[in-house]
């Protein structure tokens, strides 16, 4: 009997370890997460408008159908991204993701200022090699840290009705993401 | 070692053959299901709840916990970026009748301050809803108000006067409210905060 519920014991411990590690091996396992979905759709460093969702047609689920969106799939390993958006009447928003899907910045137009969105994108180190005076100098650059080498850049455009998403969306078209060379 | 010792020993050994075999089965059910279960379920921690409606704010941050990260991993989706809004999702009405698309529910009362808001109808895996009037839900700006301001959104399979977001007769949905550039976040915590409409089931 002793026995008996030492070996359930074991069990339940040992399920629990097996539970946490499949939990935490998720991101690294999952084959459709949003990075992966949109490699075949989008080329690297340069901000391409994505399809509408649609009912029998979606990239990723639970996307807002009242949005335009562009995605600038980034890989930072050439130098730093320069990304430029221009502010669409009713609500503009960029959301920065790693290569796991995990939101680490987003910004909209009222808290960037200005009509047209202006970040600069970069790994760490890129950061600690920007020369401290221009650090200062242009204080109202926007410098981002990006925790991964490669990520994505969510560019969100609301359409307040259906009928201004072209125009949200020929807003949309003119924004830029592009690689700036070291100097 | 005699015959007797030699049987004890092979009674030994097969009783922890069996039992580690039981053990391991046994653990290997317990972790993938429970890990099933989380996922599915959409299990993550710092939830908010308002009436029927729940968000997850951190997981728009990188204080995002294992199992929201798991949970959108395996999805697919790309969470809202806390900096950009917060979106609640909600599966049943205010009396916990879940979200049947033949039956109609109304939506109805204040939405917490924020500059804009949208509502969307999803089934249970994030798709979009086919329906004749191919509308899939509403923003802050389109929907149709009282004179005093107020608003009502019947969510039903067949057409309705006013705000009618259409179901399609699919057995499940999900609703999603989203708010764009809002102090509601990590930091609410009363529903005096950020009052969410109210659901209710009007027939089926």
């Amino acid at each position: 009997m002793v026995r008996a519920l030492l070996w359930i014991l074991a069990a339940i411990l040992l399920g629990g370890i097996v539970h946490l590690s499949t939990v935490l091996a998720m991101p690294q396992a999952a084959k459709q997460d949003a990075y992966s979905r949109l490699v075949p759709l989008t080329p690297v460093n340069a901000m391409v408008p994505l399809a509408p969702p649609a009912a029998d047609a979606q990239i990723m689920p639970f996307m807002d159908p009242a949005f335009a969106q562009a995605v600038c799939r980034y890989d930072l390993a050439g130098g730093s991204l320069k990304l430029l958006a221009p502010v669409s009447q009713a609500y503009t928003s960029v959301t920065f993701y790693t290569r796991k899907s995990v939101a680490y910045y987003a910004i909209n137009d009222r808290a960037a200022g200005r009509r047209t969105i202006e970040l600069d994108l970069m790994t760490p180190e890129q950061h600690a090699a920007v020369p401290e005076e221009e650090d200062v100098t242009a204080a109202d650059r926007l410098i981002i840290e990006s925790p991964s080498t490669m990520g994505l850049i969510v560019l969100r455009a609301l359409a307040p009705e259906p009928g201004l998403m072209p125009m949200v969306r020929g807003a949309l078209a003119a924004a830029t993401c592009s690689i700036q060379p070291a100097q | 070692m005699g015959p007797q010792q030699f049987r004890a020993a092979i009674r030994f050994n097969m009783r922890l053959l069996f039992g580690s075999c039981f053990t391991l089965l046994i653990a290997a059910a317990l972790g993938l299901g429970a890990t099933w279960f989380t996922l599915t379920r959409g299990v993550a921690f710092g939830s908010l709840t308002i009436g029927a409606w729940t968000a997850w704010p951190k997981s728009g941050s990188v204080d995002i916990d294992p199992y929201a990260r798991a949970s959108i991993a395996r999805s697919g989706e790309l969470p809202t970026g806390t900096g950009d809004g917060v979106a609640f999702y909600a599966h049943t009405d205010d009396q916990g009748n879940s979200f049947d698309g033949r039956c109609s529910f109304t939506i109805s009362g204040l939405t917490p301050a924020a500059r804009y808001w949208t509502v969307t109808l999803y089934d249970p895996e994030g798709r979009l809803v086919a329906n004749a009037i191919d509308r899939h839900g509403f923003t802050s700006e389109e929907i149709v108000r009282d004179s005093e301001g107020h608003f009502a959104i019947n969510v039903a399979p067949l057409a309705r006067p006013g705000n009618w977001l259409p179901t399609g007769g699919i057995e499940k949905f999900v609703l999603v409210w989203r708010l764009y550039d809002t102090p509601i976040g990590v930091a609410t915590r009363t529903t005096k905060e950020g009052p969410m409409p109210a659901i209710a089931r009007k027939g089926c």
